[in-house]
């Protein structure tokens, strides 16, 4: 290699070709290049460059604070106690938060959240987690020893897969995911070098799942890796549908038959919207099909900080039970877990005030339930609104948001228009969704970066801003939508 | 009874599992179908499978990590302390975890300024509250700003606030000398370890004798073995020279290289400084020749500097190795691919908990660099607790400043009390016949070495352990006292060491200082 004076000069050490193949393969759309883009015209616009519009507006991340939600008080309250104990004194703040405060410092080393905690997770947040989890499956029991905490679902999520990998060539590890998935999973799957398996959800059916594709799904996997693993997102992210007690029943069936180790991502637990519609957890339907199943299956069930009523996202507070794991297995994640010393302990704390927040009798309910309540009503009603109108555009179907925090409509593109992408050396729906950006400032994601059906194109965009907002965000989309089936007509 | 059916799979298949499997070709099935566990009968007569995920089919690096600050003896410190906590009579009443560098476990207070400011970040109805200094406030108001709808609880940037990472670049600068930071090329991190890990994801590939090769000293801070075991990277150790204060030597880096090239491609030398767990601080003179051995034999250099406050001994000071690159001049500062570490966990703060950290690249191959951004964004961001308390440690009270004369105090007291413990430390160590001890010229450890008797590496041996592992295991049992063996750190050959934190408040180190002198004593005498 030489410079462009003559003078001889080595490469690089670290270059592109001899790095990481696994790392290059890795793609997150949610934070892709349409995002890359959109905080680029953010800067733009910040250095007072002419644009059609006066912001960016973010509705491609599931982050609901950034779009104005509220955080809840009592966790907040708690969390500064915690941080600066000297608040103790202090009679602004209620005496449940002081008492949970208390709780948890005295939990940590030398009553400081500065100080590492066990690997695990601070022994009275696990314990704290596993009596949510009995609570909420109606009395099925939760070991506290079963129960990790992580920073945030992801990092459990991955810790999973890491363990799973393993074999090469036709016996290496394949892991089912939904078609569209959170791309996280296919992220991790890349950088693992492990064998993703599609299994595609049932769009004209509000995207269910369908035994029938899963059973399609792995008997074609199994001709070229190994199938191990089915992963399943409910409710579903990009997609919004929450699974029917039946299908989850279905979905363990299939898993025990398969002989596949089962991970159930519930970080949208309590984002349920739609008349009809209810979380159900997966160790509670295993459970309730009896002990052939439950002393049988293996089962990673995920939970997060960051979603349903709370949005704490920055805090990476999250947690997974494990089921039936090999005692020797759970000894070897336990030693991989200690490796990076500990989760985020006011995340860990955040944890232990959602799974146990302010009971009837205590000062901060009536704030509590209040607060919670209304963000909880506000995501319902904009589900609703987003469907609405999304679907009195021609050329965008919406299959209702039945929970999560997204909508994933399908969009028809005009050939013409799919011809321009291809020409760009753009995937058609990046273009469209491109195209939106500079247009109108709003960032959607392309469903290219979530996977669809062959042929088909859908964007994910969040329903978070305030309702108001909402209503302007979705017209500006439809009006764009029309002028650009127009435009390539 | 289950029928025995020939099957591509050699499982015994029961009646029942029949349909599903032979529902296909059998020439359709893959040969990994032999995968599928065997069924087993058990006690009862009652057939079951084995598990999905069991220690044969779970990913095989996983298992060769080993983690010694947390491992086996740490597991059974815990337990004891079980034991006391039900009422088990012991020959102590606590269990001193002496085996990590937690310093708020250990009674270490926080700085009274940061706390401050992360309660107001978090509540900040707390910014009417007269009882916080402005400077506390302003801090607040400025971190509030630059998260997404002024909450800490947005994600952030993936490679981290944007205003935190401009000030970590301006402390950067500030500290050595004005030698140019740039902000984009800061990423903070999950503690130190997350972007240690993530750079050596980076680094590994290659196959058989192409496989990266990672340099790493010995004794190491075992987060290094960890991640390039369950990388699968080849581990290259150099050894610091335990006779001349755990210095390195470049002849000995050489040695080391050469003999790897043998067999792994080697791409990269980690340098810990100061020391992590020999309290090392190395001399200006060394980290020059360190750059030029990398530049020279093309290695990425990795400098963790997590203890960079931590400096005692006199006559010792903190280097930067970024500093120390630009100081050689355009011919190794445009070329040597750099990275350095730094982390809130230890130095005067020892916020462990909010793990917060960052990385500094310097020289990264754009697109590379690209690759690492993606990379990070997967995991979307660093803890904002973390994030925001790091804005406050590179960012703290400036004389004038309410909180500054309060500040200095607190930061003062805590530097300078770990200094008069390290010197404790190295002194009644040294007292004791058979134990000798380096200087602890900064970090937060002792790794002193020590003679272990030849009955006991025997009855060590007979144990399956090894020989320190069984001397701390001992000591643990007799005095209530955790440390960790150094074999957990790595050492040479028949060469025995165990690593102590000097963190226990002074009077309390003193007794325990007592009490390790007594056991060895008494150890020594049983062995003898």
């Amino acid at each position: 290699v030489t410079e462009s004076n003559g003078v001889p000069c080595r490469g690089k050490v670290l270059t592109l070709d001899n790095m990481n193949p696994n790392v290059r393969r890795v793609e997150y759309a949610v934070r892709g290049a349409i995002v890359q883009r959109a905080g680029q015209i953010e800067k733009e616009l910040k250095e007072g460059v002419k644009k059609p519009f006066t912001e960016v507006i973010k509705a491609n991340i599931g982050d609901a604070h950034a779009m104005g939600q509220k955080p809840i008080s009592f966790l907040r309250q708690v969390l500064a106690l915690c941080s600066y104990p000297e608040l103790l004194e202090d009679n602004k703040f209620p005496e449940d938060a002081k008492h949970r405060a208390r709780r948890i410092l005295e939990a940590c080393g030398g009553h400081s959240i500065g100080a590492y905690s066990a690997s695990q997770g601070i022994e009275c947040v696990r314990q704290d987690v596993a009596r949510y989890i009995e609570k909420r499956d109606g009395g099925i029991p939760s070991n506290p020893d079963n129960i990790y905490l992580s920073t945030g679902a992801s990092d459990a999520i991955v810790t999973m897969l890491k363990l799973l990998v393993c074999g090469e060539g036709r016996d290496r590890t394949g892991v089912m995911i939904s078609i569209p998935q959170y791309p996280l999973y296919s992220a991790a799957l890349a950088d693992l070098g492990a064998v993703q398996i599609s299994y595609y959800l049932d769009e004209d059916k509000c995207w269910s799942l369908d035994v029938a594709e899963l059973k399609r799904a792995v008997d074609a996997a199994r001709q070229h890796c190994n199938p191990r693993v089915l992963c399943i997102i409910n409710p579903g992210n990009p997609t919004g549908q929450v699974q029917s007690r039946q299908c989850i029943e279905d979905v363990i069936r299939f898993a025990k038959e398969e002989h596949l180790f089962l991970m159930a991502d519930e970080v949208y637990q309590d984002n349920v919207y739609a008349e009809g519609c209810k979380f159900h957890s997966f160790k509670k339907v295993l459970f309730e099909m009896g002990p052939a199943y439950s002393s049988t299956v293996e089962m990673a069930s995920f939970h997060s900080t960051s979603k349903c009523y709370m949005g704490e996202c920055g805090f990476r507070g999250g947690y997974m039970e494990v089921i039936n794991m090999d005692p020797e297995v759970k000894a070897q994640l336990t030693k991989l877990v200690s490796v990076r010393l500990c989760p985020p302990v006011p995340g860990q704390a955040l944890l232990d005030l959602v799974v146990n927040p302010p009971q009837p009798d205590e000062p901060s309910y009536n704030t509590f339930m209040k607060e919670r309540t209304a963000v909880l009503a506000a995501l319902a009603e904009k589900a609703r609104l987003t469907e609405q109108i999304f679907n009195e555009v021609p050329g965008v179907t919406c299959n209702p948001v039945q929970g999560a925090m997204y909508t994933f409509p399908r969009i028809a593109l005009p050939q013409k228009a799919i011809d321009k992408a291809k020409e760009e050396g753009q995937v058609p729906d990046m273009f469209y969704c491109m195209r939106l950006l500079e247009e109108e400032g709003i960032c959607l994601v392309p469903g290219s970066g979530f996977g669809q059906r062959e042929g088909t194109f859908h964007f994910r965009m969040t329903i978070l801003p305030p309702t108001e907002k909402l209503k302007i965000v979705l017209q500006k989309i439809s009006d764009f939508h029309v002028r650009f089936t127009q435009e390539f007509s | 009874m289950a029928v025995v059916l020939p099957c591509v799979r050699g499982a015994i298949i029961p009646q029942s599992f029949q349909s599903q499997t032979l529902s296909q070709p059998l020439s359709s099935l893959s040969a990994t179908r032999r995968g599928l566990p065997k069924e087993k009968m058990s006690e009862n007569g009652v057939l079951s499978r084995a598990k999905v995920l069991t220690i044969d089919t779970m990913n095989p690096t996983v298992k060769k990590v080993e983690y010694a600050v947390r491992g086996p003896i740490v597991l059974r410190a815990v337990e004891l302390e079980r034991e006391l906590s039900e009422g088990m009579k012991k020959p102590f009443s606590e269990v001193i975890k002496a085996n990590i560098g937690d310093a708020h476990a250990m009674g270490q207070q926080p700085i009274t300024f940061f706390r401050q400011v992360l309660a107001l970040c978090s509540y900040p109805e707390l910014l009417n509250d007269s009882t916080f200094p402005e400077d506390a406030k302003s801090r607040a108001r400025r971190i509030l700003q630059s998260c997404g709808g002024n909450s800490m609880g947005s994600y952030t940037a993936s490679q981290g606030i944007d205003s935190v990472r401009q000030d970590v670049a301006r402390y950067i600068e500030r500290r050595d000398g004005g030698v140019p930071c740039d902000p984009d090329d800061i990423y903070l991190t999950t503690g130190a370890s997350d972007g240690i890990v993530t750079m050596l994801k980076l680094l590994v590939c290659g196959e058989g004798a192409t496989r990266t090769g990672v340099m790493i000293s010995i004794p190491q801070y075992p987060l290094y073995s960890a991640a390039l075991a369950e990388l699968g990277a080849v581990q290259i150790n150099y050894y610091l020279n335990e006779e001349k204060c755990w210095s390195m030597d470049i002849s000995e880096l050489q040695r080391a290289l050469d003999e790897a090239r043998r067999h792994c491609n080697p791409r990269a030398l980690c340098v810990i400084n100061p020391g992590n767990p020999t309290g090392q601080v190395q001399s200006r003179q060394c980290i020059e020749d360190v750059i030029r051995f990398a530049a020279n034999e093309r290695l990425l250099l990795m400098a963790d500097e997590v203890y960079q406050d931590n400096v005692y001994a006199e006559g010792c000071q903190f280097h930067s190795f970024k500093k120390v690159l630009f100081e050689m001049g355009p011919e190794y500062s445009d070329t040597v691919e750099l990275v350095s570490f730094h982390s809130t966990s230890k130095c005067y703060m020892g916020e462990c908990g909010f793990r917060g950290g960052y990385m500094e690249i310097i020289n990264m191959d754009d697109e590379v660099k690209a690759q690492l951004t993606k990379l990070v964004s997967v995991r979307l961001c660093p803890p904002v607790p973390g994030q925001a308390l790091m804005d406050l440690v590179v960012n703290p009270p400036q004389p004038g400043e309410p909180s500054h004369d309060n500040f200095i105090k607190e930061r003062t007291a805590t530097l300078s009390a770990l200094a008069e413990k390290a010197k404790l430390t190295e002194q009644v160590l040294n007292t004791i016949q058979g134990i000798s001890c380096n200087p602890v010229q900064g970090a937060m450890y002792s790794f002193p070495r020590i003679t272990i008797p030849e009955k006991a590496i025997q009855e060590a041996m007979d144990k399956g352990q090894e020989p320190d592992m069984f001397y701390c295991m001992k000591m643990l049992e007799e005095t209530g006292i955790c440390l960790v063996p150094g074999s957990g750190f790595g050492q040479t050959d028949g060469t025995y060491h165990f690593r102590m934190t000097i963190l226990p408040p002074t009077d309390k180190l003193t007794i325990l200082l007592n009490k390790v002198k007594e056991f060895h004593q008494k150890f020594t005498q049983q062995y003898s």
